[in-house]
């Protein structure tokens, strides 16, 4: 039986990174040419990913609005998260439904409230109205990371605390902040992956005056296909493979998602 | 904790203000446009009249209805299927082994479509994928490309819906007890069969959910339809991007999207009450 699992895992992993693997090895091509195995080996189109400036400035839309936007999230999704672990009320249990509900729907709805929304009330078009979509939607991993990082808080610490008589803006700096930490820095990691690969919303309300990078790539299919969108492909996965694997690095990623039991192994 | 420290200030307002502003206010005036009259040439007026919600009984609603609802059943089907195998699979594995396939799916599913929808079509395609190697091992009598097609969307939607699937199913199925499949094995039941009599039973309510997300997850994709299928295989996310953005019929597009929400919050609640039930 082992050797069939070993098998069924084996093939279900290379159909995942098989595209991956694929597009790396275009970007590799020595010619304007879309080939695998690639003809030739040159750097050449990484070179003009980094220097066409219009990849570059595609580039720095994308980290701007990405950074911008986690921020902004991370300050929505600490309220959210500190309210809901300390009030136990139906106020809480509305918020925190707020705060899943953006990742539930189809993207697509959300992004076409913003449009008709940012539409009627000016701002389309704008970065700052792109930074705040993405940011209120994008609330919901921070928000169920700072949760899980909350529950982990001894409560009879904070209850030692007070009574001693530290004030509660000391428990906050001495007893949750410490806890809480590398939860705030997953957080605002996987709102910044998450804003970067975006498209969605930023196509709808700035696609045609800030392009991003995922939406540079997609106009860029129209008029035809070049190594270069192959190289910004494989920029993508190193990003975000590298961050997470980084918030994995630090962070119990199994418990994260939801298996508590990890900690027995 | 104390209750005296509960009840400390804590600025929930904050949050409640921006979401409503931000998040719920887009959807008030989304619901607004909805109900808009359409002029010609991209224009409307403020109104309070059904029409666009009556062009959604029109058979052009019904097959874009069909083709999305069709295509994105199979697809979470699949996935199911493929996403339990391999989470049990990933369950009885080590930490560093969970860790390692987590990061994956994790990775799989934060990638922009933009970049998964184009790494399928080169793929698919005749010069860098599949069409070429199978010319190459004399299956295709000539090279070309697998997509655009039904099957090649098809599949790609599948693999973008598997790794939902897994971190769906991950708390449940890591939550099992172990000793009982050993218990089943005891008795004389081959893995299979102790599989098939007493985890999928247990774990019903939580595949059902995991479907039932998937499906809600895959009627997002709006890459994968474009790049790798033909017109006729856009889905309601296509075409609601299609009549906001290229035919300028705000109001349509609203209804549409009023339409895609009510069924997406239907279907959430529905996984709610089961995940009650299975609690």
């Amino acid at each position: 039986m082992g050797w069939l699992r070993n098998l069924y895992l084996g093939i279900m992993f290379t159909m995942f990174v098989a595209p991956i693997v694929v597009v790396t090895g275009v970007s590799f091509n020595e010619k304007k040419q879309l080939l695998f195995p690639p003809q030739g080996f040159s750097l050449e189109w990484y070179q003009k990913a980094f220097q066409e400036s219009s990849w570059l400035s595609a580039m720095t839309t994308s980290f701007f609005l990405a950074f911008c936007a986690a921020l902004f999230s991370l300050s929505l999704a600490v309220p959210l998260a500190l309210y809901c672990w300390r009030r136990l009320n139906w106020q809480s249990k509305i918020l925190r439904g707020l705060g899943l509900l953006p990742f539930m729907l189809p993207p697509v709805v959300s992004a076409l409230g913003f449009l008709v929304y940012w539409s009627s009330v000016g701002g389309y078009g704008q970065m700052y109205a792109a930074v705040v979509s993405h940011g209120v939607f994008l609330v919901t991993l921070p928000m169920v990371m700072l949760l899980i990082g909350l529950d982990s808080v001894d409560r009879n610490l904070i209850d030692a605390a007070r009574m001693c008589g530290a004030s509660r803006a000391k428990v906050y700096l001495t007893v949750i902040v410490p806890v809480l930490r590398p939860f705030l820095i997953f957080g605002f990691c996987f709102a910044f992956v998450l804003s970067f690969n975006e498209y969605i919303i930023s196509f709808m309300l700035i696609g045609f005056t800030h392009e991003t990078l995922p939406v540079k790539i997609f106009n860029s299919l129209r008029y035809g296909y070049t190594p270069i969108m192959a190289v910004v492909s494989t920029f993508f996965v190193l990003l975000t493979v590298g961050l997470l694997c980084a918030v994995a690095w630090f962070g119990d990623l199994p418990r994260l998602f939801g298996a508590w039991s990890s900690e027995h192994d | 904790m104390s209750r005296e420290f509960r009840s400390g200030p804590i600025p929930g307002w904050y949050a409640l203000l921006i979401l409503g502003l931000f998040f719920l206010g887009p959807f008030a005036i989304m619901l607004n446009f909805s109900f808009y009259h359409k002029i010609t040439g991209g224009l409307y007026e403020p109104a309070f009249v059904l029409e666009n919600y009556a062009r959604l009984m029109s058979p052009f609603f019904g097959r874009i209805l069909l083709m999305s609802t069709g295509l994105c059943a199979l697809a979470s089907l699949a996935a199911v299927i493929f996403g339990f195998t391999l989470t049990y699979c990933i369950s009885n594995m080590s930490r560093r082994g969970r860790t390692f396939w987590l990061i994956l799916f994790v990775s799989l599913l934060s990638l922009s479509e933009v970049v998964t929808g184009f790494a399928w079509s080169m793929l698919f395609s005749r010069t860098a994928g599949l069409g070429g190697w199978l010319y190459a091992l004399g299956i295709f009598d000539q090279p070309r490309a697998l997509s655009p097609g039904f099957w090649a969307l098809l599949t790609a939607l599948t693999f973008i819906c598997i790794p939902f699937v897994v971190l769906v199913l991950f708390p449940p199925l890591t939550r099992l007890p172990r000793d009982w499949i050993e218990a089943a094995r005891t008795m004389g039941a081959t893995p299979a069969k102790a599989i098939a009599t007493v985890i999928i039973p247990t774990v019903r309510p939580a595949l059902l959910a995991a479907f039932i997300l998937s499906f809600i997850y895959s009627l997002g994709s709006y890459i994968l339809p474009i790049m790798l299928g033909k017109p006729r295989h856009w889905t309601l996310s296509v075409h609601i991007t299609d009549q906001a953005l290229y035919q300028s019929n705000f109001p349509f597009a609203a209804a549409l999207s009023v339409f895609l929400m009510v069924a997406s919050l239907l279907l959430i609640a529905l996984v709610y009450r089961l995940q009650k039930n299975f609690e």
